[in-house]
C-alpha cells in the first residue's frame, strides 16, 4: 500500500532519504509548473523549486503533520515565487510555447519539437492554431494579480480543495472564493474569443482534440 | 437565491461541491435567470481552454541537482549532531574535552579528596587554617555552640575545639 506524503514526510524525519526521492518523483513536475506560472521563467522556475526541496529536507526534523504535505509544500513554493517576483531577482525571459509544450526532454534544442510535430502528421496549420491559443491563454493567465494567478493555479492545475488553497494563501476560505472568482471572471472576458475558436478547432480535428 | 449569491456558489457548483439542496437551488436560479446561466457557461468553457495550457517538464538534470543540494546539508546522525549546530564544532568540543581529562590527569593533588599526613602538605594545612582562624565568625565560636540548633546535633560538642586547639 502507497504511503501518504504525511507518512512519507515523518519517514524522511526519521532518517530515510529514500522517501524524500519518492516526494521528489511525485512533486516535481507540479511545482515546476506552478512556479512557471507564477515567475514565468523555466530557468527561475526550476531553481525556485529545487529551493521548495531543499527547505522541505531542511525541515524534516521539526516536521509535524498537522496540515497535509501540500498544503505546507506550495506555501513554501508560493512565498518564495512571490518574494521572488517582489525583489525582481529573476528578469522575465520571454519563452516560446515550444518550449513549454516540450519541456526540457530535447535538451533544449528548438527544433525537435518541430520534427517531432512533422511526425505527428499534424498540419501547420492546426499547429500555428494550437499554438496561439496556448500563448494566448498563457499571457492572460500570467496577467492575472499574483495572488489571484496562484489561486487559479493551485485551483484549476493542482486541484487543490478550498480550504487547503486557503491555508497555502494564508486566507479565509469565503476570502478566497471572492478572489477565485474575480480571476475566473477576468478570464471568461479574455480568453471568451478562445471558447469560440475551440468549438472551431475541436471541428478540425474532432474529437479528444 | 438571487442574483447576487451566484459569485459564492458558481465555482463550487461547477467543481461538483455544492451540496445537495444547495446544487438544486442553484440549478433552479439558473433557470430562471438567463445572465446567471451565460456566466456558469463561460465559466465552463473558459475552464476548458484553461485546459489546453501546456505543461512544463523539469530538466532532465532537475533531479541531480535536487541531491547535489541535499548533500550538502547536514545529517543527522550520532550525538553532537544534536547538540552542535556544525561538524567542526562537535570536532572542537570533542577535542576539548580529550584534552581537559589529559591535563587534569598531571595534576593529581587536586583530585586527591585525603590529603596526606605529615611533611609539606601539614604545612600547607596549616597555612590553609592559620587564614581560617582569623575569620569573624570563628571569633563568636562560643556564642554558636551555645545555640539551641546546635546542641540537637549529632556531633559531639567537643571534638571540634579540640581540632582548633591542637592548631
Amino acid at each position: 500500500m502507497a504511503r501518504s506524503d504525511v507518512q512519507l514526510m515523518l519517514d524522511v524525519k526519521s532518517g530515510d532519504d529514500s522517501s524524500f526521492e519518492l516526494l521528489l518523483h511525485k512533486y516535481r513536475t507540479p511545482l515546476v509548473n506552478f512556479l512557471f506560472r507564477m515567475v514565468r521563467d523555466a530557468a527561475a522556475a526550476e531553481d525556485l523549486a529545487q529551493e521548495v526541496f531543499l527547505r522541505v529536507y531542511r525541515a524534516r526534523g521539526q516536521y509535524m503533520p498537522t496540515a497535509k504535505f501540500t498544503t505546507w509544500m506550495f506555501r513554501i513554493a508560493t512565498n518564495l515565487a512571490l518574494n521572488a517576483l517582489r525583489d525582481g531577482r529573476y528578469r522575465r525571459t520571454e519563452i516560446s510555447i515550444d518550449q513549454s509544450s516540450a519541456g526540457h526532454s530535447s535538451d533544449g534544442e528548438n527544433e525537435q519539437p518541430a520534427l517531432e510535430i512533422a511526425d505527428q502528421q499534424a498540419t501547420i496549420e492546426v499547429e500555428l492554431i494550437r499554438r496561439d491559443r496556448a500563448e494566448r491563454i498563457r499571457r492572460a493567465v500570467e496577467s492575472l494579480p499574483e495572488k489571484q494567478r496562484a489561486a487559479v493555479l493551485l485551483h484549476k492545475y493542482q486541484e487543490m480543495d478550498y480550504d487547503e488553497i486557503a491555508g497555502v494563501l494564508g486566507c479565509s476560505e469565503s476570502a478566497l472564493k471572492s478572489l477565485l472568482f474575480r480571476a475566473y471572471e477576468t478570464l471568461r472576458v479574455e480568453l471568451a474569443p478562445l471558447v469560440q475558436g475551440a468549438q472551431v478547432q475541436a471541428q478540425v480535428t474532432g474529437p479528444g482534440k | 437565491m438571487n442574483c447576487g449569491h451566484t459569485e459564492k456558489k458558481l465555482i463550487a457548483y461547477l467543481d461538483g461541491k455544492l451540496p445537495i439542496a444547495e446544487r438544486r437551488q442553484f440549478e433552479a436560479h439558473l433557470a430562471a435567470c438567463a445572465a446567471c446561466r451565460e456566466q456558469t457557461e463561460g465559466f465552463r468553457s473558459m475552464w476548458n481552454v484553461l485546459d489546453e495550457l501546456p505543461a512544463l517538464a523539469p530538466s532532465p538534470a532537475f533531479d541531480a541537482q535536487v541531491r547535489a543540494r541535499v548533500a550538502q546539508e547536514p545529517r543527522r546522525a550520532g550525538f553532537w549532531s544534536w547538540i552542535v549546530p556544525s561538524p567542526r564544532m562537535a570536532f572542537a568540543a570533542t577535542a576539548l574535552l580529550i584534552a581537559s581529562i589529559w591535563i587534569s590527569s598531571f595534576q593529581p593533588g587536586r583530585l586527591a579528596v585525603v590529603p596526606p599526613a605529615g611533611g609539606p602538605a601539614v604545612q600547607n594545612t596549616e597555612a590553609e587554617f592559620g587564614m581560617i582562624k582569623d575569620l569573624p565568625v570563628l571569633e563568636d565560636y562560643d556564642v554558636l555552640t551555645s545555640f539551641d540548633a546546635l546542641s540537637e546535633l549529632p556531633v559531639q560538642p567537643t571534638a571540634q575545639p579540640q581540632s582548633l586547639k591542637q592548631m
